[in-house]
């Protein structure tokens, strides 16, 4: 998409919640994954969530404050680099509506204007070839539907997975249906989720993977957690985590 | 039916559905059979995205001028000898449909399939005035033989295997064989019912598309019980909600493929039925009468709103409910509504109150896929979000009813609480201190973990946040 | 009568009205989908043969012959039709004297009712002309070919002149004009009556015919 000279020399990066409390290992992974294509990545202090739990709860000026917050962290025009379709989606697709009228609109419709997902950046901009340094292995990948649908990613992470000659990616049964995740969904409605999570479960087992992978956190910690509940051995990993973990110079 | 229903309750519903194996594993099959076949039939992404746009066009901008296209098809329907009625609410369109009724003493009353008529418990009430009220498509007649109601807009015995249907028969059809055999279970309700067409006093039926510019009414389907009812009775009363109004007939071909296609995988139906008026001069057959009965029931309250006006884009076609994972799981019946499944989550708690309705609009994992798949790009989840919004709201005034009353102390001081800390960089980072340093410590059994941890292994914390990392390799702050 | 009902629904609905289009609705996708001429036969003939629709193909004016062939080999001892279009008094000529009854639907339905419902075998009816990308007949009923030919009877036999096969059905609206002079009743007929309410099983002759036979009229080689 992008070509070489518009590469951008430096970016922000985007944490978000979930992976700064539950899986700082896939954080530190995706920056390293960018550092390792000679960019500068900043990561701001401070920065904290993109406001989509309250949103999606019905809570829009709880999230447009979480939301401001966030905008006053990121300054200038570098793109925003975020391990997650789910909050990339957000910013993206609801930060113009949640500031509609706001004296901060402008500013949230260039800083959605500057958000990419990882894998998004790693391929459509930075164009990367992985070697792999990993055994054999066969994954399962479990996109999240918001990747899916709300930021367009869905060949990207699998292009990246191709270009590891140790990693199979073994196909899963309704592999675009929602693994019941839903932020407060699997607390509201605890029956309807765990039911999703279970046949979620049950289709990576059935597919004879050893590791689960997603790029996004929510649906891993309720995957992997199912997955451990039905006492799988199957490995929940962030796509960026494996990724690093596979490519990296020892 | 009792005259005071008890209030619905989606969550006992839903979980009595997800524990009854067959209706799971009737929904199942029927939905990922449903899913397949649509794609290949909308295989070229090209078409597909072109058909929609034009679809959502035209159903946008017949909603933005709504008043003048309805005025219009009234005008039209009169010249075509189609008389037109106004009801404000299903009470009032359940007295219209009586007075003709009555007025040709008609005891013995055949329906196609009609939503709306659904919308009006129709049946329950014609039977307490005394007017038997058959329903003839063949799944809607399944369940009104059982008592029950329609678990999906399109198929409304979806739930039912064909054990279940020849059971059934068996009960409560004089002579009927048991048999499992479709061929056999259809070929004894046509012996039933193509008695009932022929005795029939009236017919009722639905509108899938109501013409403005030629006083058109169109119907969809293919058993042919739908011309059976419209045509053989010498009355034929439409029911049609005012969202059902197209401009032009040149609008129906897009929205008839898109129908069709979303809903059965069909490119197009057996029968596509186009009522200009009563039985012509020297016409030997065709009702000497056609009604119009044009209903409300909330929907003016719908479209007052610019956003949630798009759920009056709907054309029926049941799509949203056969790609969500959650009706796929619990049925319609679990939504206690007419409208189950992502469309009927926005329609019933606008016509009930969000604040009645809540349960619903909390029934959704936001996925998406309704709205991907919708053919007229209803924005389903966007909406989904803006009813949830308007449920929890503080205060000030809108359109939709109930605003507001779902809005709870200990939840709404949950928010205020968790956005002051997240929009706040210092104490943020000494909350995640805490919750790396003692979120560990959380027993599985607290809420709402306990909710999470019935069916998973509790989530822990890391050791370390992404923060400290970051500082440990001295990765650049802004 | 003055009808408050129709007055406040409007009102409430003026509210929402806006006067902003909302987007030009582009018909190029219609367009596109017209099949060609040459064509056409076969996508309307594939279409329907793929839900039952049975054809049978006769040359320029020897279709009665064909008619009067299929149905003492099916054993259609009667059919109800039209009398009065030209086709009727082919059908008439051809079926005098055969095995084959004619029965015309020549008085009201009230008259006709149980005679179409239990003492025919099938009915025949022209049509209009044909879609060809999705298959379908189409049938404007008339005063001479009444609306239940086509539905009432175990059979329906359709007299379809190939050459008024339309490339959709968007197209036939638009090149026939048929916003200007729709008549009480227009029918597209795709296939026999048919359901898939039993376990999403398709079962064919739920309440209309269960057969839908196609004469096909194809020019002279």
């Amino acid at each position: 998409m992008t070509d070489a000279s518009s590469r951008p020399r430096a970016v922000f990066y985007f944490g978000t919640c979930l992976v700064d409390l539950f899986y700082p290992e896939a954080g530190l992974s995706g920056i390293r994954l960018l550092q390792r294509e000679g960019v500068r990545v900043v990561f701001p202090r401070g920065q904290s969530c993109c406001g989509q739990p309250a949103y999606n709860s019905g809570y829009a000026g709880e999230a447009r404050e979480v939301a401001r917050a966030q905008l006053r962290r990121f300054p200038g025009e570098e793109p925003v680099v975020v391990p997650s379709g789910s909050c990339a989606g957000m910013i993206r697709r609801h930060y113009p509506d949640l500031f509609a009228g706001d004296p901060d609109e402008t500013a949230a419709r260039a800083f959605a204007n500057r958000v990419v997902e990882l894998t998004e950046f790693l391929v459509g901009v930075l164009g990367v070839r992985l070697a792999d340094r990993g055994a054999p292995v066969r994954v399962a990948w479990h996109s999240s539907c918001h990747a899916l649908r709300e930021c367009g990613v869905d060949r990207q992470p699998l292009e990246l997975l191709a270009q590891l000659s140790g990693v199979t990616v073994a196909p899963l049964a309704r592999d675009k249906e929602c693994c019941g995740f839903g932020g407060t969904f699997a607390v509201r409605h605890p029956g309807i989720s765990g039911a999703m999570a279970d046949d979620k479960a049950a289709a990576v087992e059935e597919s004879g993977a050893g590791v689960l992978l997603s790029g996004d956190a929510g649906c891993l910690m309720n995957v992997g957690g199912r997955l451990a509940a039905r006492g799988s051995r199957i490995v929940p990993r962030h796509v960026a985590e494996f990724l690093w973990e596979r490519t990296r110079e020892r | 039916m009792s005259a005071e229903p008890r209030p619905a309750d989606f969550r006992r519903a839903s979980t009595a559905a997800l524990a009854d194996g067959p209706l799971r594993a009737n929904f199942r099959r029927a939905m990922d059979g449903l899913m397949a076949k649509r794609a290949a039939r909308f295989a070229d992404p090209v078409e597909w995205r072109d058909l929609r746009a034009l679809g959502a066009a035209i159903r946008a901008r017949t909603l933005a001028r709504l008043p003048e296209h309805l005025v219009r098809l009234e005008a039209r329907c009169r010249e075509n000898g189609i008389s037109v009625r106004w009801a404000e609410t299903t009470e009032e369109a359940n007295a219209i449909v009586l007075e003709i009724l009555r007025r040709h003493g008609a005891t013995r009353v055949v329906k196609g399939k009609s939503m709306v008529s659904e919308e009006m418990h129709l049946n329950d009430f014609l039977e307490r005035h005394g007017i038997e009220s058959l329903e003839s498509d063949l799944g809607e007649y399944i369940i009104q033989l059982d008592g029950e109601t329609p678990s999906h807009i399109i198929m409304p015995a979806i739930h039912k295997n064909r054990g279940q249907i020849a059971k059934l028969f068996g009960r409560k059809i004089r002579d009927a064989v048991y048999t499992e055999d479709v061929d056999a279970l259809t070929a004894i309700a046509r012996r039933v019912l193509r008695r009932k067409f022929f005795e029939a006093d009236a017919g009722i039926s639905g509108v899938n598309f109501a013409v403005a510019e030629t006083g058109t009414l169109c119907l969809v389907e293919n058993e042919g019980n739908g011309r059976m009812s419209t045509h053989v009775p010498p009355v034929h009363i439409a029911l049609m909600g005012v969202e059902k109004v197209v401009p032009r007939l040149e609008d129906v071909p897009p929205l008839y493929s898109l129908l069709t296609r979303s809903a059965t995988a069909q490119p197009i139906t057996t029968y596509f039925n186009m009522i200009g008026g009563p039985r012509g001069p020297g016409e030997k057959d065709g009702p000497r009468e056609v009604h119009l009965v044009i209903l409300d029931n909330g929907r003016s309250r719908m479209h007052a709103d610019r956003a949630l006006q798009a759920t009056l884009r709907c054309i029926r076609c049941g799509a949203c409910m056969n790609h969500c994972p959650v009706y796929t799981r619990i049925g319609g019946h679990a939504y206690e509504a007419v409208y189950p499944g992502p469309i009927g989550q926005l329609v019933t708690p606008q016509t009930e109150g969000v604040d009645r309705r809540a349960d619903l609009l909390e029934a959704s994992s936001l996925c998406g896929a309704c709205g991907e798949v919708c053919p007229v790009g209803i924005p389903i989840p966007e909406l989904i979000v803006r009813l949830r919004t308007e449920a929890a709201a503080p205060g000030g005034a809108s359109a939709v009813l109930g605003r507001g009353g779902a809005r709870h102390r200990v939840e709404s001081l949950a928010w205020r609480v968790w956005s002051t800390v997240l929009s706040r960089p210092r104490l943020y980072r000494a909350a995640a201190l805490a919750a790396t340093r003692l979120g560990r410590l959380v027993p599985a059994g607290f809420p709402p973990l306990s909710a999470w941890t019935r069916f998973r292994s509790a989530p822990r914390p890391a050791r370390r946040s992404l923060h400290e990392l970051a500082d440990d390799e001295r990765i650049p702050d802004a | 009568m003055p009808d408050g009902a129709r007055e406040r629904i409007l009102a409430r609905l003026e509210s929402g009205a806006s006067t902003e289009p909302a987007g030009e609705p582009d018909f190029a996708v219609m367009a596109r989908r017209a099949v060609r001429p040459e064509e056409r036969y076969a996508s309307l003939r594939r279409a329907m043969e793929a839900v039952h629709a049975e054809f049978l193909e006769a040359n320029g004016d020897d279709w009665p012959g064909r008619v009067r062939a299929f149905a003492e080999a099916e054993g259609i001892r009667s059919i109800a039709y039209g009398p009065g279009t030209d086709a009727a008094g082919r059908l008439e000529s051809v079926l005098r004297g055969s095995a084959v009854r004619l029965v015309p639907y020549d008085r009201p339905i009230e008259e006709m009712k149980r005679t179409l419902f239990d003492d025919v075998d099938a009915g025949f009816t022209t049509t209009r002309g044909g879609i060809a990308d999705t298959g379908g007949l189409i049938l404007w009923p008339t005063p001479e070919e009444p609306r239940l030919l086509s539905l009432v009877p175990p059979v329906h036999l359709a007299l379809l002149d190939v050459a008024r096969i339309h490339g959709s059905l968007w197209q036939a609206m638009r090149d026939e004009g048929w916003a200007g002079r729709m008549p009480p009743n227009a029918l597209l007929v795709s296939g026999p009556s048919k359901t898939a309410d039993i376990e999403q099983t398709l079962a064919y002759g739920v309440h209309g015919p269960k057969r839908l036979v196609v004469i096909a009229v194809v020019p002279r080689a």
